[in-house]
């Protein structure tokens, strides 16, 4: 994948409504190498992002549709969900 | 191979056992789990429930979750249907069958899961509140609780 591809970022739920957006493209910020950093750097991006994402226990993530943990690595062209903790069933 | 469904449309217990059993003598036990909107959840009145998914990623999670029930029970097959979009109280909201050839498999492969679609496949529940408003429903413990029963993992 083209380092200059952008990264999908899709929110659901509450976190979807806080955020006011369910899809956005970036451009991979420099210095993001897992989905730790893209947590710390989505808290940087505006006070309502620092909201959302404040609690990182509380927000799970997945990348390209696989559940991820902090230390998942994160690259250009990836798509990386961010939602609260599911409540299906 | 498990049968995977996300839909707004209701389900139909005896055409989804049907489609598990018919024309087979093997079968000599099936498991069954609806899962109902039920009013008054948190002692307040909804008018409906709306539930949001993941599309692709959640029916890859559905699967994920059946080859799983499939690698520690004997299954004959499995069924996983889950309704998304506007629910009101006394709809289905989700079904869990599982056919093997002994009682205990289908019981506990249908119990196994109900528990791990509740709390690792990628749906969220709002309610619809009676008087107005509404709000998302919080993760609860006891259904971690009940998924961790069955161990791998969180």
């Amino acid at each position: 994948m083209s380092a200059l591809a952008p990264l999908r970022l899709l929110y659901f739920a509450g976190l979807r409504e806080r955020l006011g957006t369910a899809e956005e493209a970036v451009a991979l910020p420099a210095g993001i190498a897992t989905v730790g950093d893209l947590m710390a750097w989505q808290r940087d991006r505006s006070p309502a992002h620092a909201a959302a994402f404040a609690a990182a226990a509380r927000v799970r993530c997945a990348v390209n549709q696989d559940f991820a943990q902090a230390q998942t690595p994160v690259g250009a062209g990836d798509e990386v969900a961010f939602f609260p903790p599911m409540t299906g069933g | 191979m498990a049968t995977i469904r996300v839909q707004p449309e209701d389900f139909d217990l005896s055409a989804e056992v049907a489609a598990l059993t018919s024309g087979r003598t093997d079968v000599g036990g099936i498991g069954c789990f609806t899962g109902t909107v039920r009013d008054n959840p948190g002692g307040r009145s909804i008018a409906a429930l709306t539930l949001e998914h993941y599309p692709g990623m959640t029916e890859r999670a559905m699967a994920q979750i059946a080859a799983e029930a499939e690698r520690r029970w004997s299954l004959l097959g499995c069924t996983l249907i889950h309704r998304v979009g506007r629910l009101e109280p006394g709809e289905n909201i989700v079904l869990v069958v599982a056919v093997s050839a002994h009682r205990q498999a289908a019981l506990d492969a249908t119990a196994f899961l109900i528990d791990w679609l509740k709390t690792r496949a990628p749906f969220w529940k709002k309610e619809i509140f009676a008087d107005g408003g509404e709000a998302w429903v919080a993760a609860r413990e006891s259904d971690a609780d009940a998924a961790a029963r069955w161990g791998g993992g969180a």
